[in-house]
């Protein structure tokens, strides 16, 4: 589901986000904002937009990301082939 | 082949209406007892059955996705099978048509799903109305005593895969945020297989007479028959079964409506998108549909009639699907409302030449932003809405609406 | 050395006061989702963090210089289980539930990856009732809770926090306010 290879995503839970816009400071070529406050991502197939690919030289500012929402609503997701 | 076998479309309901287990097996005979993994699988691939519950995932797929439990993993604990009676969609009567007049064959789906991916818990899981005839055909037979049966409550999203799961484990029939699929971990982090009660009562149907018979009728990219609800511009509002691929318009002729009375269809439900008068020829089947930016959901077709505003009842069914978001996700809780009220803003012919545009970028901008499909199919329902009514949406901005004025 | 004891003691408690203060106005503030002119959002969040937790190694000094103090020779019962103290035992008890609260949200939220938002949140929230009574602790047991000055740092932290309490229960709170309430 939210596993691809060769690749780290972002996984949101929508359940838990509650917009408050720390993800999309730390990584604004990959979260923009949309007027609710809410990340939205800004590359990648619309409707997987819950789960973002994240290349190698964002995962430190990716996991930055996961460590300061306040919500705790972002997973970094391993690449299914590293597990 | 059992001479048992029903020949014709009429499958699922052969054994008349409120089947006991007794014309049940008169009707069918006897479910080939403990069909294996090993030969049920390939026997179901073959057959091409397509789930029914919405998704139009292919059964064999979702049952082999279940992982296998060996002998070198007798520590884990076993799988899970539910069979999915929860039918959400309020213009959708074919599951609860055939919980009342075919238990037994969704009985015996779910037995031999149960059998197939060595679950140790099976569930049925369906609103109060399917209850009693449910649990009437569980006391009429020794081999389902394991089943537990449990009440979905009647929202929108009750039958939602992990809604299910949620529903049966902590009673709260809300989407829950997934980062694996439920056929890994689901209901107590077990392997979990969540099937549409109309695709368990096929999958009975296979175990019995096999894949060729079952490909005897339908289409080869989509064999069989389907339940389809109709209701809307239609002289009654009906169950049927249809052979799979059957063109939307024979489907609506054998309902008494005729071409001329129609205006549009919505096929898939509420989730779904509107095919305008000249698309009547497609074919029911998600791979024809698909061409037409449409999908089968659960087998709904919706007539609107030709002096119905296509756009109003597009804006009361968003309105609705607002009403119905769970309002755990943010783009749901605040994208669908704002969509409602552009679209119906847009049918009561506010002039503003933005509020189209603006309602497909709101629109877009929900898409895959959610615990769960609603904000996706809201927003196919909307955009098909927008594309099939594109003629009344310019007429509207003039403050006319063709619908009613023009007739 | 003891007279040295007694004036850190009660440097390091006013100290942590002041901090703590600072990081609940910092936290409440990160609940709005604003950022604040050249502090980021994720900035004000590791501020927030960061002085709760040089308040609590305040507090923790605090506490321990009284501990070997000889004029107030704080027991480790006196830590833990309030209102047991020798010398003015309300206002010394006020202090330990504050420290005990204390400790319970900082604990929860160096853990609040295991421990799961919602009781993370649940004893976040309890801060509400710390801030207050630790204040209140100060002014009552102090030896200069009642002199002009520390008065006026009472004073300022109480406005602080009161300001923006008051702008946190306000609708316009939030960032994104406008828009959503548009929704809803
Ligand atoms: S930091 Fe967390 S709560 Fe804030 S927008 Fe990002 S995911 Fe949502
Ligand atoms: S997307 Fe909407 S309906 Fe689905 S779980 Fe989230 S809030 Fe609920």
């Amino acid at each position: 589901m939210a596993g691809t290879p060769n690749r780290y995503t972002l996984h949101i839970d929508w359940t838990k986000c509650d917009g408050r816009g720390l993800c999309t400071e730390l990584i604004p070529d990959l979260l923009a904002r949309d007027k609710w406050g809410y990340p939205i991502a800004k590359t990648g197939d619309p409707a997987a937009r819950s789960n973002v690919a994240v290349p190698g030289s964002r995962l430190a500012a990716a996991g930055d990301a996961v460590d300061l929402c306040p919500l705790l609503a972002l997973k970094l997701i391993a690449p299914t082939d590293a597990r | 082949m059992s001479t048992h076998s029903p020949f014709g479309v009429n499958r699922l309901f052969a054994a008349g209406a409120r089947a006991t287990y007794r014309t049940h097996l008169a009707t069918y005979g006897d479910l080939a007892p403990g069909s294996s993994r090993a030969e049920l699988i390939p026997e179901l691939e073959r057959s091409g059955l397509i789930g029914r519950g919405g998704a139009g995932f292919p059964a064999a797929q979702k049952f082999g996705s279940v992982p296998r439990s060996g002998m070198s993993s007798l520590w884990r604990s076993s799988a899970i099978v539910i069979a999915n009676g929860a039918e959400g969609e309020p213009r959708s009567l074919k599951d609860e048509r055939l919980l009342r007049d075919a238990p037994h064959l969704v009985i015996d789906g779910l037995l031999a799903a149960a059998a197939v991916v060595h679950a140790g818990t099976m569930y049925l899981y369906t609103t109060a109305q399917s209850l009693p005839s449910v649990r009437r055909a569980i006391s009429e037979r020794d081999d389902a005593r394991a089943i537990r049966v449990v009440e979905a409550p009647d929202t929108f999203i009750s039958g939602e895969a992990s809604a299910v799961v949620n529903a049966i484990s902590n009673g709260v029939a809300l989407p829950t945020d997934k980062t694996v699929r439920l056929t890994t971990s689901g209901l107590k982090q077990r392997p979990t297989l969540v099937q549409n009660v109309e695709t368990l009562a096929h999958v009975a149907l296979v175990a019995r007479y096999g894949s060729a018979w079952f490909r005897e009728v339908g289409s080869n990219r989509d064999p069989g028959t389907r339940l389809v609800t109709v209701s809307g511009a239609v002289p009654a509002d009906r169950v049927l079964e249809v052979p799979g691929d059957t063109p939307v318009r024979d489907i609506l002729r054998a309902c008494g409506a005729t071409d001329d009375d129609i205006a549009a269809v919505l096929v898939g439900g509420y989730h779904g998108a509107w095919l305008s008068g000249n698309d009547l020829s497609v074919g029911l089947s998600p791979a024809a549909l698909a061409s037409h930016g449409a999908h089968l959901g659960a087998g709904i077709l919706y007539a609107l009639a030709a002096d119905q505003c296509g756009l109003r009842a597009s804006a009361e069914i968003v309105r609705y699907l607002a009403n119905e978001s769970a309002q755990q996700c943010g783009p749901c809780m605040f994208g669908l409302p704002e969509m409602a009220r552009l679209l119906e803003r847009i049918a009561s012919g506010d002039p503003d030449r933005r509020l189209a545009r603006e309602l497909a970028s709101v629109s877009e901008s929900v898409v895959g932003r959610g615990s769960c499909h609603h904000p996706n199919g809201t927003t196919r329902l909307v955009l098909s809405a927008l594309d099939a009514f594109s003629p009344d949406v310019q007429a509207h901005l003039t403050g006319r609406c063709v619908r009613r004025a023009g007739r | 050395m003891s007279e040295a004891m007694w004036a850190f003691g009660r440097i390091s408690g006013i100290v942590a006061l002041v901090l703590l203060t600072g990081s609940v106005v910092l936290g409440i503030w990160t609940r709005s989702g604003r950022p604040l002119p050249g502090l980021p959002r994720f900035s004000i969040q590791l501020i927030h963090r960061n002085i709760a937790l040089l308040a609590s190694i305040f507090l923790v000094l605090h506490v321990g210089s009284l501990m070997l103090d000889s004029y107030a020779k704080l027991s480790v019962a006196d830590v833990v289980v309030p209102f047991l103290g020798a010398y003015k035992p309300f206002w010394q008890g006020l202090g330990t539930v504050a420290f005990d609260l204390l400790l319970a949200i900082v604990i929860t939220s160096l853990f609040r990856k295991r421990l799961g938002v919602r009781l993370f949140k649940a004893i976040h929230w309890l801060t509400y009732a710390m801030w207050p009574i630790a204040l209140v602790h100060s002014i009552g047991n102090g030896t200069n809770g009642t002199s002009g000055w520390f008065l006026a740092i009472a004073t300022v932290c109480t406005v602080a926090v009161a300001g923006v309490l008051i702008w946190r229960v306000s609708s316009r709170f939030l960032e994104s306010a406008t828009a959503r309430n548009a929704v809803h």
